[in-house]
């Protein structure tokens, strides 16, 4: 299978004009993430990760290099909705219920009334939330809120899933399972996942590809290929070879901290 | 001076069972009576006062000839609240806060409306109705279209602002959200921002509801045919009947707040979700 890359980063920098004069948040990135791949982007904060993925996104506008998304324009690919992308916190509609809050893009795409009811149904099982569709948001739990959020991104059809911390603000044990529920939900899907994380133990346990980034200027440290298996049940964090990739996560980490 | 002894010792016995009452568990009952009593022994003392120090009518008329001048003249009361409230107050303020909001929408969207359209209606708001309400009786005639006239430059303004600023109140993650859905300027408008600005549209269209009527009856003092509240006040006070003056302006205390509060009712279903209007739900 000699595929096109889904996301192909070429010298790609970008520089904010500031109060406090130009601060570089990318510099050189040279990134291709193929099709199915579950790409974790890691550093501190700075490291422009949150950036890299909102030019993906065509939230950001590189100044200099170019980034193509399924073989055209960041642009383009937005214009197409090729991709849903999960903020970090839900940003539901608080006027919407949660069934309301995941036909809005359909809504905007142009779904017929039908197969809105039907999607708004089939991904409120996939993140485990059936039955709630009436309920607004405000009265559902942050972990459930974000499990709605990530169910509104995946209603239409995108085969690209951009995450930015979409755990973050929740609790240990509820985003361990939302780290199961989605590995087990990117398996099913087959979709090529871009996620940026804080955590290296969750980058590794999610991870086809775990990109290490430095920050000032943000900018590519490390490319990790991951030698575990697909199948990740949560003990796998025990094993030696998680161990290992998780050593190697830290130490280019550490390295982009020392010559920063 | 059995009136004044008698509104006292009235006085006092309402005053106790009120800090009993609202002593007492909140229940439907108190949250009504508590206010109630307040308002009966205010009316009271008002009688008794006039009564036993015998103020003169022209001065200050006791509640009771208010109320039997109310119910001897409802025809000419209910003919002067059409014209004044209906007519001149609703029709203004339904024109003036249409024309706001959608003056806000256009503001909203350039940038250059933002910087030039503002400071004038900054500066209109700033003219007194005083001076206004004469020019726009010449241009517009007695009856009320003059009236909505000035009820309509009187709510433009206080709508307009808080829209334009509930139209930004939508934080930049949502918006981020709908440019990912690729969502045209239009789609946004209706499912974001304009849901997103509802509580501040409110605000200025419940501020505006108090505006219409005093600007529908201020306005009648200039000009007006032989009918509608401001009319009938000026010419009653022309004539010492305090008494009318007085039914006027309780048919406007009651016009003015069930108008308001049907504003805020409709506030109450369209903005649920907003952290100051969720109880239960």
């Amino acid at each position: 299978m000699s595929e096109q890359p889904v996301i192909k980063a070429d010298n790609l920098s970008l520089t904010f004009e500031t109060n406090d004069g130009p601060v570089q948040a990318l510099k050189d990135i040279n990134l291709e993430i193929g099709k199915g791949e579950f790409v974790s982007f890691i550093g501190p904060s700075g490291c422009g990760k949150t950036t890299f993925l909102r030019v993906m996104a065509d939230l950001e506008t590189p100044t200099a290099g170019s980034i193509t998304v399924n073989g055209v324009s960041a642009r383009e690919a937005r214009m197409a909705r090729a991709y849903g992308y999960v903020f970090q916190a839900a940003g539901l509609y608080p006027w919407r219920t949660i069934g309301g809050n995941i036909r809005l893009p359909l809504e905007i795409m142009g779904y017929s009334k039908a197969d809105q009811t039907e999607r708004v149904k089939q991904v409120l099982e996939l993140v485990e939330l059936d039955g709630f569709d009436r309920k607004f948001p405000w009265q559902l739990s942050g972990g459930m809120q974000q499990r709605a959020s990530i169910a509104r991104a995946l209603a239409f059809d995108a085969d690209i899933l951009l995450m930015d911390e979409p755990f973050g603000a929740l609790d240990e044990i509820v985003r361990d399972h939302l780290n199961e529920q989605l590995l087990a939900l990117w398996t099913r899907t087959q979709k090529t996942i871009g996620f940026v994380t804080h955590s290296i133990p969750e980058a590794v346990y999610l991870s086809t590809k775990i990109v290490v980034m430095s920050p000032r200027p943000g900018r590519i440290a490390d490319v990790i290929e991951s030698t575990l298996p697909k199948e990740r049940p949560l003990s796998i964090r025990d094993s030696p070879a998680f161990i290992e990739i998780a050593n190697r996560v830290r130490d280019g980490l550490r390295e982009g901290h020392g010559d920063g | 001076m059995i009136w004044i002894v008698g509104v006292l010792v009235f006085w006092a016995v309402a005053w106790v069972l009120n800090l009993r009452m609202a002593r007492m568990e909140a229940s439907r009952f108190t949250a009504f009576a508590v206010p109630a009593l307040f308002g009966i022994t205010l009316l009271l003392l008002w009688e008794g006062i006039v009564r036993g120090f015998e103020i003169s009518p022209v001065l200050l008329p006791p509640p009771s000839a208010i109320a039997v001048t109310f119910s001897q003249n409802i025809p000419t009361l209910w003919g002067d609240f059409v014209q004044t409230f209906v007519k001149g107050a609703l029709s203004g303020y339904i024109i003036g806060c249409s024309a706001a909001v959608l003056t806000a929408i256009a503001v909203d969207r350039s940038p250059f409306l933002q910087r030039g359209l503002l400071p004038v209606g900054n500066f209109v708001a700033a003219l007194p109705i005083i001076g206004l309400a004469p020019i726009m009786v010449m241009w517009f005639g007695f009856d009320w279209h003059s009236k909505a006239a000035v009820v309509v430059a009187m709510v433009f303004f206080p709508v307009l602002v808080n829209t334009v600023q509930g139209l930004q109140a939508s934080d930049a993650m949502q918006r981020d959200l709908m440019r990912t859905y690729g969502a045209s300027y239009p789609q946004a408008l209706l499912r974001l921002r304009l849901p997103a600005a509802m509580p501040f549209i409110f605000n200025g269209l419940k501020i505006a509801t108090t505006l219409a009527l005093i600007g529908a009856i201020v306005a009648e003092f200039f000009g007006s045919p032989i009918r509608g509240m401001g009319f009938r006040i000026s010419t009653e006070v022309g004539r010492l009947s305090l008494d009318m003056v007085w039914a006027e302006i309780t048919v406007a205390a009651l016009a003015g707040s069930a108008f308001y509060g049907g504003v805020a009712l409709i506030e109450k279903s369209v903005t649920f979700w907003h952290p100051s209007q969720r109880r239960a739900r």
